[in-house]
């Protein structure tokens, strides 16, 4: 592929990503994986899991990360040298980014219009609990056969799940399984 | 001058908040409240919470849309570019950091392993909060099928999440709608 059109692609898929997003964080997961992994095989779906493993445990929101890592990788995947690639990672963090701009800028100027306008509200009826049925569906995705390899995998999990839902930090969690996985699965 | 000045320092707060929050939009919004309302008095509350409702709203990362918003609101369009680049530049440079580095110690044994530990975990991370999301998201026992149906038609049946926004606006709006004409009354969002 040319480089100019995967440069495009990138662009228009995360707009896209940007655009439809709604809810933000993991509720972006299902768009974010259906464009990088299933449509474009940009990343594995291991990756991408390990994307948003390093999204907890790193600053910002998962949209910009992912992106970010998405614009690089893509590049350098296809043999461009790394000044390419740092260009890839750029294109896709502001093309993730327009919409909310154009967006909130909107809504900035017309912020006490919007506020209580009943249209505004029927239409988030609902997209509010349809959102969580994104972020489920992105859970579901992720449990596959590549993430989840043997029965260690769920009792790493049942034990990550239950730690989360009793307010442990997640960053803790995520070091925590890390170790784990190093013991489990290290080839000594 | 001094509106460089004032961009400046939109530029840094958003900066120092990109940098140091770790774990994902959600967890800024308490700092950039803290920050904005209660350090600075740029906003009063009331704002704010108005604020975050419609970031939450729009499409995008919550982080970029709350800053979007703060900049706008203080210095105009240099205000919110300002807002965009910190809140942004933070994470794109450390995740530039590690895509160049980690993407050479992926087939590393041990990095190997310990993201075979990782994987399931991050599952479990964004499984896990689901109950508490859909009680403050005003799910009941009457509407628990929009995310049931939601979570069943994308992950068994492929179906698009663009195309489920535009379905779930869409029945949002015939839904008020409908409640208008048989009730006629203005409120009609339950």
């Amino acid at each position: 592929m040319e480089l100019i059109d995967l440069y495009l692609a990138l662009f228009l898929s995360f707009f896209k990503i940007g655009l439809f997003g709604f809810g933000g964080g993991y509720a972006m997961l299902p768009l974010i994986q259906r464009e990088v992994v299933n449509l474009h095989g940009w990343l594995s779906i291991n990756d991408f899991t390990d994307i948003v493993a390093i999204s907890q445990a790193t600053p910002g929101p998962i949209a910009f990360n992912s992106a970010t890592y998405v614009g690089y990788t893509a590049v350098a995947g296809m043999g461009y040298s790394p000044g390419y690639a740092v260009l890839g990672s750029a294109i896709c963090t502001l093309s993730v980014s327009i919409p909310s701009f154009i967006l909130m800028t909107i809504v900035t100027v017309s912020f006490f219009r919007l506020k209580n306008n009943p249209w505004m509200r029927a239409s988030l009826s609902v997209l509010k609990p349809a959102i969580i049925g994104l972020i489920a569906s992105a859970a579901l995705m992720l449990m596959n056969g590549h993430n989840f390899v043997d029965y260690k995998s769920w009792i790493i999990f049942a034990v990550v799940f239950v730690a989360s839902f009793k307010k442990v930090d997640p960053i803790l969690l995520i070091v925590l399984a890390g170790i784990a996985g190093f013991f489990l699965y290290y080839p000594f | 001058m001094s509106g460089i000045k004032h961009c400046w320092e939109l530029f840094l707060l958003f900066f120092k908040i990109g940098a140091f929050t770790f774990g994902g939009g959600y967890a800024m919004i308490p700092i950039i409240r803290t920050e904005v309302v209660h350090k600075k008095g740029w906003l009063i509350d009331d704002e704010f919470m108005d604020m975050l409702a419609l970031a939450q709203s729009m499409p995008g990362p919550i982080a970029l849309n709350t800053a979007v918003f703060v900049g706008r609101k203080r210095m105009g369009f240099k205000g919110s570019l300002s807002t965009a680049a910190g809140i942004i530049l933070p994470s794109f440079i450390v995740i530039l950091l590690i895509a160049m580095v980690f993407t050479q110690f992926k087939d590393n044994p041990v990095v190997e392993s310990v993201f075979k530990g990782i994987r399931p975990a991050v599952v479990a991370l964004i499984a896990a909060p689901l109950l508490g999301l859909g009680k403050s998201a005003g799910v009941k026992r009457s509407t628990l099928w929009i995310p049931v149906a939601v979570a069943l038609s994308v992950w068994l049946l492929k179906v698009s999440p663009v195309i489920i926004v535009l379905v779930a606006i869409l029945l949002g709006i015939l839904h008020f709608v409908y409640l208008k004409r048989i009730t006629g009354k203005r409120d009609g969002t339950d």
